[in-house]
């Protein structure tokens, strides 16, 4: 039953799983993390977009990725949008806000799972390009290579965020509104519009990142539940806010699911995160790896 | 005193509320309506039980269908086991409810309130995933239920589910209306509002929101445990089903969690276009009107319904009973 | 160690606290007794530890060494609920009132939960502070709808619902106008004449030398000067942490 080399297997594809789950992830660390927005429609957003490039690559024979680059500037609109909305309606009122903002993206996010059943039913939908369906062999060990098209992407996309949030003046700009909102109104900047703008940073990544989710594997309209843990897992466990803590969090939750796959069967995988998640709040709700 | 006199009325209310049920379960011969009324009962035991965390403490319970289901599953467990009565079924789903409300409720509400919303879920699927590796109640594909004979007055037995769940109703109501009317309620308004200026101001926090969690997840789990027998099967996935929590919250913020009242209301006018919408339409368009509906309050009439009816409707301020 | 044995044994012993952020001690080693009735005024420029200190004091925070003895008990580890309830109650620096309620009820809220006993109604009680604090008038009226002043003073009343032995005012004076200011100062001697103990945070020296007993002037968190006020005032270590060297 149990091999050196099964186990080995599954590390592997767990670090393929954990950067991908890196980069569905990271937009949420900006969002909750960094902005405090109790975003749960995050994996909504995600799923959509992958339905976005379902849509492009079954109309146009679009490669997926194209598909997900194309539909970035338009989920940047939306992240706009829908921070806009949120602030209007509760930051900016106050009181009462907690309860209201995550009833808000709870009721987005079951708006957004029947939309798309409406529109696509409840069967699974997937994509098709060069690179899905064929696998590199190692020996016994077989590597799928739409995993190691997702795991490039994803680290590059990772990566990428981080460099923009630790060089550029505009994420510092988002660093900082983290930090002392009041501090950066006395510069003279705009603390709404910076928010705003990181939301909609944070949503365009989905754009990508619902496409690694389609290539990856089938999509349905519900899996976005499965997501809310797997996210706000990765997101918590990294520290909130920390982009290099989520993707050290996001490798270790690929990991651990790999292996209790491997050793105990699927049955049982749905509950890891959620698991994981549970334990990182009873135990260290800051974080084990962040400030 | 006109509390004493509320109070009359309230439970004069209450008595009428059953008489009629049981009343109606005697004349009326179609079991059709039992079948419709029985859920929009449901809806209400949960609205009011929910909005017992959720409206009065403010901690937004997402695991409504892990209470749920676990109600479900201990009145199933314990039937299957040793045939147990209908009423030992649902007091122990209640006290194991109870129990899980506790064990959540240490472990997470010390924390702001989006992550005890976030560990809400992450419980229901772990149950969940328990739940269907578990053989002895059927596992994933879950377990069929053959009802025992139906006890008189009853002639059938949707008709007593009806009556049992009506009486639920009446019990989950009055204990969200006791605890309104107690300090507990003030204790709970008030850390909702400020929680550490609650603290310094005597208000034992911590104890009250896990008292508040321990009683909303008991009413929770008393709620779903009849269900079994009502669809006379049982499966993880619609016991755990998502669904219970999203109409649960927003059937009481709908209605408006200031005053008991408004998740009664909540649940029976979204209970009722959900029945019809789902015999005239589709469950998804259902399910789509409720999430709309949601976010609409949410953001345009904060205070709910009751809030619509009377604008400055406060805590306490009300005359009703 | 019991309480009555010593009648002039010190209302609040803080016992060498220290209270660290991360990297930075907002209070090093701090101890200051506070005799029973004294008004006991505590300046500092911006970020000495003032806040920190009453924080933990009222329990909103623990520190990492050092014991706090309130009445002959140590209540180092009590959550503040518990401290409310034997008797310590504060003000905020901005001011938290429960959003959803009346001026009324938000002093109901004290009275609740705090454990005093009274044959009197809640509500007559309630009033009756309300009326001491002159807010009478307001007593049904939704905070919101409230003037900063009034706040302050509410703040204040739904501290007094407790029935503190210790009153703690975390700058209840900032922002209001010299009338205003004067009249928050009166309400709180006048408290301090009925035998609570009051310990003050305030910016306003006029304030503060008007009210104070004693004055102690914390500076990035170590005690640089503790006595009457005119000597306090006097120090030049005070003078130069206000003025800036």
């Amino acid at each position: 039953m149990f091999s050196m080399d099964l186990l080995l297997g599954a590390v592997v594809l767990g670090v393929l799983l954990g950067c991908f789950y890196a980069a569905v992830s990271v937009g949420l660390s900006v969002s909750f993390g960094l902005l405090d927005v109790p975003h749960v429609a995050h994996p909504a957003f995600l799923v959509l977009a992958s339905y976005g490039v379902y849509q492009l690559n079954e109309s146009y024979d679009i490669d997926p990725l194209l598909a997900g680059l194309a539909i970035t500037p338009l989920f940047f609109l939306f992240g706009l949008l829908a921070y806009r909305v949120y602030y209007e309606t509760f930051e900016r009122r106050g009181s009462d806000a907690g309860v209201r903002g995550i009833a808000f993206f709870f009721g987005i996010a079951f708006i957004i799972e029947v939309l798309i059943i409406l529109q696509f039913g409840v069967d699974q939908r997937s994509v098709s390009a060069t690179y899905i369906g064929k696998s590199w062999r190692f020996g016994e060990f077989r590597i799928p290579i739409r995993q190691l098209v997702a795991f490039a992407v994803a680290l590059a996309l990772t990566v990428l965020l981080a460099v923009y949030l630790s060089k550029t003046f505009m994420g510092r700009a988002i660093r900082a509104v983290a930090q002392d909102e009041e501090a950066l109104r006395l510069m003279g900047a705009n603390p709404v519009r910076i928010k705003q703008f990181a939301f909609g940073i944070a949503t365009a990544v989905l754009g990508i990142a619902g496409a690694l989710l389609i290539i990856v594997a089938p999509v349905e309209p519900t899996l976005d539940r499965a997501y809310i843990g797997r996210t706000f897992c990765v997101v918590v466990m990294a520290g909130l806010g920390s982009i290099s803590g989520t993707l050290i969090a996001a490798i270790i939750l690929g990991v651990a699911e790999s292996i209790v796959l491997t050793l105990f069967g699927a049955s049982w995988a749905p509950a890891i995160s959620f698991a994981m998640l549970l334990g990182v709040l009873a135990v260290r709700p800051q974080g084990l790896l962040g400030r | 005193m006109t509390k004493h006199r509320n109070s009359i009325v309230f439970w004069a209310g209450a008595a009428v509320f059953l008489i009629a049920v049981l009343s109606m379960t005697q004349i009326v011969r179609n079991e059709y309506p039992f079948f419709a009324g029985y859920v929009i009962l449901q809806f209400i035991a949960l609205a009011v039980a929910w909005s017992i965390l959720g409206g009065y403490a403010g901690y937004v319970n997402f695991g409504t269908n892990a209470f749920f289901g676990v109600g479900v599953y201990t009145a199933v467990a314990l039937f299957k086991a040793t045939g147990a009565p209908l009423v030992v079924q649902i007091a122990a789903a209640a006290v194991v409810g109870m129990t899980l409300g506790f064990g959540v409720g240490l472990l997470t509400l010390r924390m702001r309130g989006i992550f005890f919303s976030i560990a809400t879920i992450a419980l229901a699927i772990i149950i969940e995933t328990f739940v269907m590796n578990w053989r002895f109640v059927g596992g994933a594909a879950g377990i069929q239920i053959q009802r025992p004979p139906v006890m008189a007055p009853f002639d059938s037995y949707v008709k007593m589910l009806f009556f049992v769940q009506a009486l639920l109703v009446v019990i989950a109501v009055s204990i969200a209306r006791y605890i309104q009317n107690s300090r507990i309620g003030r204790g709970l308004q008030a850390l909702r509002d400020d929680e550490l200026a609650a603290e310094c101001t005597g208000v034992p926090t911590l104890k009250l929101k896990l008292v508040a969690c321990m009683i909303s997840g008991a009413l929770i789990s008393a709620a779903g445990a009849p269900a079994a027998m009502y669809l006379q099967y049982a499966d993880p996935s619609s016991a755990f089903n998502l669904s219970y929590s999203v109409s649960a919250l927003a059937m009481a913020l709908i209605g408006g969690t200031a005053h008991w009242i408004g998740p009664v209301l909540g649940a029976i006018l979204l209970g009722s276009t959900q029945q019809l919408l789902a015999v005239t339409i589709s469950s998804e368009v259902n399910v789509l009107v409720l999430g709309i509906m949601l976010v609409l309050f949410v953001v345009g009439a904060p205070k709910g319904i009751i809030g619509l009816l009377r604008p400055r409707y406060r805590l306490r301020a009300g005359g009703k009973p | 160690m019991t309480p009555a044995a010593a009648p002039d044994a010190p209302l609040l012993q803080v016992g060498a606290i220290t209270k660290t952020f991360g990297g930075f001690t907002a209070l090093d080693n701090i101890s200051v007794d506070i005799r029973k009735g004294e008004r006991f005024g505590l300046i500092g420029p911006n970020g000495s530890g003032k806040t920190t200190l009453i924080n933990c004091i009222s329990g909103a925070l623990r520190p990492q060494t050092g014991n706090v003895i309130f009445c002959g008990e140590d209540i180092t580890q009590l959550p503040p609920h518990l401290r409310a309830r034997r008797g310590i109650a504060r003000s905020f620096q901005i001011p938290r009132p429960f959003k959803s309620m009346t001026v009324l009820e938000n002093l109901m809220v004290g009275l609740d939960f705090a454990k005093v006993d009274s044959s009197l109604p809640e509500e007559d009680v309630a009033m009756s502070i309300l009326t001491r604090m002159g807010l009478a008038s307001k007593a049904s009226a939704p905070t919101g709808t409230l003037s900063q002043v009034e706040l302050r003073k509410m703040e204040l009343a739904r501290a007094m619902a407790v029935r503190p032995k210790l009153l703690i005012s975390d700058e209840a004076m900032a922002g209001l106008s010299s009338s205003e200011v004067d009249e928050v100062l009166d309400l709180l001697i006048s408290l301090g004449e009925e035998d609570i103990t009051i310990i003050m945070i305030e910016h306003i020296m006029q304030a503060v030398m008007r009210f104070s007993e004693r004055v102690m002037c914390l500076d990035a968190g170590k005690i640089i000067a503790i006595g009457a006020p005119a000597e306090v005032m006097g120090n030049k270590r005070v003078q130069e942490a206000y003025l800036g060297t």
